[in-house]
């Protein structure tokens, strides 16, 4: 494969790429699935997973009212317990931002608001730009811009990398989110390029998906981003977050995201500075979790919020 | 997202995460208190009354105890097997043949679970690769070697081939059902008996497939399993009416095999002992190489013949290799085999610890620097810790003996041409691994390096179709494909 050229935008020093083997890695990422926790370890873990949550609402249709909603439940995902913590940030369209921002107020749930002609970035960089200065002026605590994968599978690698510096400027203290949208880049070396060049390009995190699309997160794919992330960190001393989402509805999948990231990058990397989990559905099947750890047996679907 | 540098190796406990020690339960095994030879469709006592007992190497508690057979005793099973080839065997249609296997191959499935916790008490390996390694691999021996069983005049088209008769078949310790499975399936696939003879250490799950050989009701004498050490192999490797020999195991007693089988002219296939390299080129996938390599050398403790113990790195990335490698061994949970969780199981015995554990003195002896995980290990059974020598030279004896534990040697090259040459520069040639993401170079590499089996951007795969053997002192004959129903046949003369 093409080792690009990517020099990091701090230093100017150059980042070496390496090479992705698909069958290994798909055996590592499965054989990690397999670990198994213990009973008394499972609150923590899914207490962490609650923690590193980014609830997410992404709809033409979203309102102030919904919006409202989503920010509560990030508060206090359950009402009748005060132990379950907040989750890590709300993820909505820009519009929404101030009224995120409102109703998060006096919490410690952030706001973070995708930006930048999401989904797809295929807008000019001015615009986009524009777009992310509008959100973080707005209130947001955090932007998630995506990729420009057409410029990067085109072999523009250069204008790529261009659009997430000038992004990042235009974060101001913002932190920068950059979706790679992995489904679209077709190949594990593509994932671990483009991992690299968000990276060098000053991402503070590096995220899989835009949940638009039905190819999304993965246990492999998230382990070859995280092996991009110790990679980065060993070549420059710079340690970038990752955010996994799309397609995790489960409390046992969330865990296998835990295993993954705890044995790839180690625990420094469990914590919602440095990991998330963007979903919608996930949380109500963790709180059933924990309520079935409480009492004993399984409760039904409306016994939690429906938000 | 701070400047902080990366803490790898830390563990999910620090974080108050704990993985469940998810052991595997063991009622599903019914270990009796004695076990007696498998000898015409029966178990029976030894003419000697000697017996021996088998431990769970992970705890140094009694299994069971296991009768030892005499040379009296290899002769009844002998002459067992050979009234059985001429009474049924020899006579059954190849499509009947395969019915038994097809039957074994399934009883071996339905009951895996159960084979899979006995090999893990017996022999020590975690129950995670007996449960998806082991068992699974034993039954696609005897699936595979089913189909053929009706088909070998496809499989060797214009010869006209018969089965040996008796064929002795002495196995090893570090896969003691799938090397059985290995040695039963293409020789009752081909129209041999058996006379088979699992290690002393781990005689257990053979003797599980003996019940299950009696439950599928194959003719009686057709398979016949005989415990006991090395006076129990020499009664069979000397036996007048065993007319083929297949032996697993070390070099040492291979060339004792080979000396005796020579003598009488009698076909023999060795499959013995490795120093496999393992060649890690700049451009290789780093990450998956390092899973490759652990993989390599540290499945099943490392005592696996075709283990990649010899890593070769190419020079302009051995320390940052080396460093990463270091790391993902700190990863490595060494315990209970029967946990789930558990990466590294017991050593196998107490002789091949001390084994092991007096050639890595050598090695650090001769001024190889030594890596060991600050992981804990378990008072009671033999446990050895992953480790890492590096600073390896070529006449170090720990770069050129076998160790057969979880011990790797590290050496460096400069150029593919060194690489070869240092690969090669060895007394055995079983198996290799090569990881580069340049095509060409892979065949190069191939092409060139003297070994049975090379992988490439992998390590220890395994499949019934694709035949296993060695060069040089790692033996000849090949098992599996078919390559392995080959050495199962003999040419009966003329042309069909």
């Amino acid at each position: 494969m093409s080792t690009s050229n990517i020099t990091f935008r701090e230093t100017g020093s150059s980042i070496k790429v390496t090479p992705v083997d698909e069958v290994s890695l798909e055996a590592r990422a499965a054989s990690l699935a397999t670990r198994s926790i213990k009973t008394n370890s499972k609150r923590a873990a899914l207490h962490l997973a609650i923690r590193c949550m980014d609830l997410t609402t992404l709809e033409g249709a979203d309102t102030p009212e919904k919006v409202a909603s989503l920010c509560q439940k990030a508060k206090r995902p359950d009402p009748s317990n005060h132990d379950v913590p907040s989750v890590a940030a709300v993820c909505i369209y820009p519009e929404m931002v101030h009224h995120a921002v409102e109703a998060t107020k006096g919490s410690n749930v952030k706001v973070a608001s995708v930006a930048g002609a999401f989904p797809s970035g295929l807008s000019t960089i001015e615009a986009r730009t524009a777009d992310i200065a509008d959100a973080v002026k707005r209130g947001a605590d955090e932007i998630d811009i995506v990729l420009n994968r057409s410029a990067f599978l085109a072999g523009d690698e250069q204008r790529a990398f261009e659009e997430i510096v000038a992004s990042k400027d235009a974060c101001g203290k913002a932190h920068l989110k950059v979706i790679l949208e992995v489904g679209e880049l077709g190949s594990y070396d593509k994932i671990r390029q483009a991992s690299m060049l968000a990276m060098a390009a000053g991402a503070d995190f590096i995220k899989t998906s835009t949940g638009k699309i039905s190819q999304a997160s993965s246990l492999p794919r998230v382990l070859c981003m995280a092996e991009a992330v110790r990679d980065f960190a060993q070549q420059t001393n710079i340690s970038v977050g990752i955010k996994a989402a799309g397609g995790i509805r489960t409390a046992k999948q969330a865990w296998h995201y835990l295993v993954v990231i705890g044995e790839t990058l180690g625990t420094e990397w469990l914590s919602p500075e440095m990991f998330r989990i963007g979903a919608s559905s996930l949380l109500n099947d963790v709180l059933l979790q924990l309520k079935r750890l409480d009492s004993g047996s399984y409760s039904g679907p409306d016994y939690v919020t429906v938000d | 997202m701070g400047n902080s540098n990366s803490k790898d190796g830390s563990s999910l406990e620090d974080f108050g995460i704990e993985y469940a020690s998810a052991v595997e339960s063991t009622s599903l095994v019914n270990i009796k208190d004695k076990y007696g030879l498998f000898i015409d469709g029966n178990f029976v006592e030894s003419s000697s009354g000697k017996s021996f007992k088998t431990l769970d190497p992970s705890t140094e508690k009694p299994l069971s105890v296991v009768t030892e057979a005499s040379s009296d005793d290899v002769d009844r099973a002998v002459r067992a097997a050979s009234v059985s080839y001429e009474k049924y065997w020899k006579k059954m249609p190849g499509a009947d043949r395969a019915r038994y296997l097809f039957r074994i191959a399934r009883h071996l499935q339905e009951r895996a679970r159960e084979f899979a916790v006995l090999e893990t008490l017996d022999g020590g390996k975690p129950i995670k690769e007996s449960r998806d390694v082991d068992l699974p691999l034993a039954a696609a021996h005897f699936f595979y070697h089913a189909g053929w069983a009706d088909k070998l005049e496809y499989a060797f088209p214009q010869r006209k081939l018969e089965p040996h008769g008796v064929v002795g078949q002495i196995i090893p310790w570090n896969f003691p059902l799938l090397m059985a499975a290995w040695k039963l399936a293409p020789a009752l696939a081909c129209g041999n008996t058996v006379v088979l003879k699992p290690a002393e250490t781990t005689p257990l799950t053979a003797l599980l497939l003996a019940e299950v050989i009696r439950d599928v009701d194959l003719p009686p004498g057709v398979v016949n399993i005989v415990t006991g050490a090395g006076k129990t192999g020499s009664a069979i490797v000397e036996h007048p009416e065993v007319n083929k020999l297949a032996f697993t195991g070390s070099t040492e007693v291979g060339k004792l095999i080979q000396r005796s089988a020579v003598r009488r002219n009698l076909p023999l296939t060795l499959e013995l002992g490795g120093k496999a390299p393992h060649v890690i080129f700049e451009d290789a996938a780093l990450d998956q190489a390092i899973e490759g390599v652990i993989n390599g050398i540290f499945f099943n403790q490392g005592h696996v013949c075709c283990a990649g113990s010899r890593l070769l790195v190419q020079e302009s990335i051995a320390d940052n290799f080396i460093d990463r490698l270091q790391k993902r061994i700190e990863l490595l949970r060494v315990g209970n085999p029967l946990d789930k969780n558990t990466d590294i199981g017991a050593i196998n015995s107490q002789a091949q610890l001390e084994r092991i554990d007096q050639l890595v003195k050598a090695g650090i002896e001769e001024g190889a620097e030594v890596f060991k995980p600050s992981c804990s290990l378990p008072e009671n059974g033999y446990w050895y810790p992953p480790t890492v020598l590096t600073g390896v030279q070529q006449s170090h004896r720990v770069a050129r003996e076998e160790i057969f534990g979880p011990v790797l040697v590290v050496q460096t090259f400069r150029t593919p041409e060194e690489a070869l040459e240092k690969a090669n520069n060895t007394p055995y040639g079983l198996s290799a691994g090569v990881w580069t993401e340049k095509g060409s170079l892979i065949h190069w590499m191939t092409e060139r390096l003297r070994a049975g089996v090379i992988w490439a951007n992998t390590f220890n795969k395994f499949d019934p179709t694709s035949p296993f053997g060695g060069y040089k002192e790692s033996g000849f004959g090949r098992e599996g494909g078919m390559h392995g129903l080959a050495a199962y046949l003999k040419n009966s003369g003329g042309r069909s």
